[in-house]
């Protein structure tokens, strides 16, 4: 087999691992949106407040710490003891929780029946206070992320892809792990909203507002849930690409990357969120390989949302979207 | 009392149609201009200059050409930024490949290229609507700024990537360039702002204006009553990707001097203007202003009280505004999703009965 191709091949399978990863990203916008038609832009500075306020549990920082020194005077930075891994998951996950239900008794709750762009607008707001909030509480600085997920050269794939081809990938065991934990996650989630009476609630709510609300479905309640369950998948993607590349200040950007994604999977699907992003990741790794050295590089900067306007142009509900209906 | 109507009689055609149709408000206005140029020119120095100023004029100029598109036009757009960039270069290339021309000419070139770069990015607006359009945006932001960082034609092959804008004289004084005086900075951005605001405020209460209007409002039964969408929307585009081209432009010759693209024309700023215009209030060329003046004025304001009053960290501070924009644009959707404009009309209208409250 030539060269080029093997290449190829490993090239595209790094892209359709880098496409889980936004695919992570993507679910939370879609969970969200399908149930309160709200598009979460801040869907990012949570993975990224999530990923701070892990870190920041698991080495017992004490939160506001600037803050109460510089008003104070005082020098207090840590409690003086570590939260091991799982403990500190779990407590992130209810600082999420308890994010969701602030968001939505101050914020979301006054802007139903607003229009989506106002919601739009008010969730940009809501990312630049939580970005705020997230760098007040724990600082600004990039922390390593480290939850004991496996690291580095994947050996088995590399032996199997020797064997084959003579040539061992390079697979990052990081990017399997994220795989299986989507898989996971996103089976979880339809389970959850098949079989289980929120879930069905929750269905219920995203099929029709006031249908749900005269059933007796209180929408409060299903609000804050999805936006705990969105806080959840953000913890999630936080602690995937925290270990990846560290807990900074970028990681609320792949938010943005999440948007072309949305966009080729139709904003209302889950399997799409996936597919979607399996698209992008491996669109984009080819590309770069393909026609990248040729203009200069760094093609993946645009090439997602190039490659999702021009599709949109052809169907602009995305893949498996529904089909827009307009009414005057 | 002095907020009327009554007694301002209207006597031709032309004065019942001025921009300004109650006088208070034109007084008010002409007050602005006179103070504008009678007297800040004389008493500027370079710090309310360069920190306050010269930005605030700058920015309402890229306000008023997103809210042209956004506000009254109804299309979001991300990509202001990528648009500042293209007029930023534009005028970069032809202040070095054609050193006799003048800066007016040059900056009236960038705005047209600008234009032409904004309309072919606002095509898909024809298929593609709320913020999936939103997003297609955000291909012009992240694939322009690419572009220059990457092609060194743009930046005339410097070392460092950056464009430096070389001192150009207008009428005998030096506008850009390290030379430049406050105060002559600060009339140019003037010149532009007042002739650009003239012109967007009779283009948005004229034909087009009104069909921009009736496609916000709802785009297929403004086709059915006769407006030409694809006309509407990409004369949209084409003025408002003017004016933030002439908004990128003057930040880069006037204001900054040098620019490396990433940083100056980067996401943050397509945001900062689209916050701008929300607080500002869209649909409104008053809400441009007051929009531009709140978001330049509130870093500075902090400044001077958190680090220089109370002496905290300037990083601290930072994240405190960012705290304090979030909340504020939270707080200004939910209370009011008009903005300051709305504000600002209640209040003409609550004195116009005063002292009655009815």
């Amino acid at each position: 087999m030539p060269d080029q191709l093997i290449f190829a091949m490993e090239v595209t399978l790094n892209g359709l691992l880098n496409g889980v990863m936004y695919a992570l990203v993507a679910l939370g916008f879609v969970l969200i949106f399908k149930a309160s038609g709200i598009f979460n832009y801040a869907q990012g500075v949570m993975a990224l407040f999530a990923a701070m306020t892990l870190v920041g549990i698991q080495q017992g920082r004490v939160p506001f710490g600037h803050l109460i020194n510089e008003i104070f005077g005082t020098d207090i930075h840590y409690f003086g003891w570590e939260v091991p891994a799982l403990a500190a998951i779990l407590l992130t996950a209810l600082v999420m929780i308890g994010f969701a239900i602030l968001a939505q008794q101050f914020v979301f709750r006054h802007l139903v029946g607003q229009e989506p762009i106002i919601l739009f607008m008010a969730t940009i707001g809501l990312a630049y206070f939580l970005e705020g909030v997230s760098d007040l509480m724990w600082g600004s600085e990039i922390r390593n992320l480290d939850v004991g997920i496996p690291q580095g050269i994947n050996d088995s794939i590399d032996a199997v892809t020797f064997d084959l081809f003579g040539y061992g990938f390079f697979i990052d065991n990081l990017d399997v792990t994220a795989a299986i934990v989507a898989a996971i996650l996103v089976g979880g989630l339809i389970a959850f909203a098949q079989y289980t009476k929120q879930g069905r609630a929750m269905r219920a709510v995203a099929d029709d507002h006031q249908a749900a609300l005269s059933v007796g479905i209180k929408l409060d309640y299903v609000w804050v849930l999805v936006w705990s369950l969105a806080g959840i998948v953000a913890l999630v993607a936080g602690i995937m690409w925290g270990s990846k590349s560290g807990v900074q200040f970028s990681l609320s950007l792949i938010a943005l990357k999440a948007l072309p994604v949305l966009m080729l999977g139709g904003f209302t699907s889950i399997p799409g969120a996936i597919i979607g992003g399996l698209i992008i990741g491996v669109g984009e790794a080819l590309f770069e390989f393909a026609i990248g050295p040729m203009i200069g590089g760094a093609t993946e900067n645009w090439f997602a949302y190039v490659l999702a306007l021009v599709f949109l142009v052809f169907r602009p509900q995305g893949l498996f979207g529904e089909k827009i209906i307009e009414r005057v | 009392m002095f907020y009327r109507e009554a007694g301002d009689f209207k006597t031709s055609y032309a004065d019942d149609s001025q921009t300004f149709p109650i006088a208070f408000d034109r007084y008010r206005y002409y007050f602005v201009l006179a103070v504008g140029l009678g007297i800040i020119p004389f008493v500027i120095t370079d710090y309310w200059a360069s920190a306050i100023l010269i930005p605030f004029l700058i920015y309402a100029i890229a306000a008023i050409g997103l809210n042209i598109l956004t506000g009254y036009c109804g299309q979001v757009s991300l990509g202001t930024g990528g648009f500042m960039a293209v007029g930023a270069y534009t005028s970069y290339k032809l202040m070095t490949a054609f050193p006799w021309m003048d800066m007016v000419t040059i900056t009236l070139l960038s705005g047209a290229m600008t234009a032409m770069v904004g309309v072919m990015f606002g095509l898909p607006s024809l298929r593609i609507k709320g913020f999936y359009l939103a997003v297609a945006t955000l291909a012009a932001q992240f694939f322009l700024v690419w572009l220059f960082n990457k092609v060194p034609w743009f930046y005339n092959y410097s070392a460092s990537g950056q464009i430096t804008a070389p001192e150009r004289l207008l009428f005998g004084h030096a506008v850009t360039g390290p030379n430049a005086e406050a105060w002559v900075k600060y009339l140019f951005c003037f010149a532009f702002v007042f002739v650009l605001a003239w012109v967007a405020r009779n283009l948005t209460r004229g034909a087009i204006g009104r069909q921009w209007m009736a496609i916000r409002d709802m785009d297929i039964a403004a086709e059915i009553i006769g407006v030409n969408p694809l006309r509407a929307k990409l004369s949209a585009f084409a003025v408002s990707s003017f004016y933030v081209g002439i908004a990128g432009a003057l930040l880069f010759t006037v204001y900054l001097g040098a620019v490396e693209v990433g940083e100056a024309y980067g996401i943050q700023k397509s945001f900062l203007v689209l916050f701008m215009i929300i607080i500002g209030g869209l649909g409104s060329l008053f809400g441009s202003f007051a929009g531009a003046a709140f978001m330049v004025l509130l870093p500075v304001a902090l400044k001077v009280l958190l680090v220089d009053t109370m002496g905290w960290d300037t990083a601290l501070a930072t994240h405190f505004q960012f705290v304090i924009v979030g909340g504020l644009i939270m707080f200004f959707l939910i209370v009011e999703p008009h903005g300051l404009a709305r504000l600002w009309s209640l209040a003409k209208e609550k004195l116009r009965l005063w002292p009655f409250p009815h």
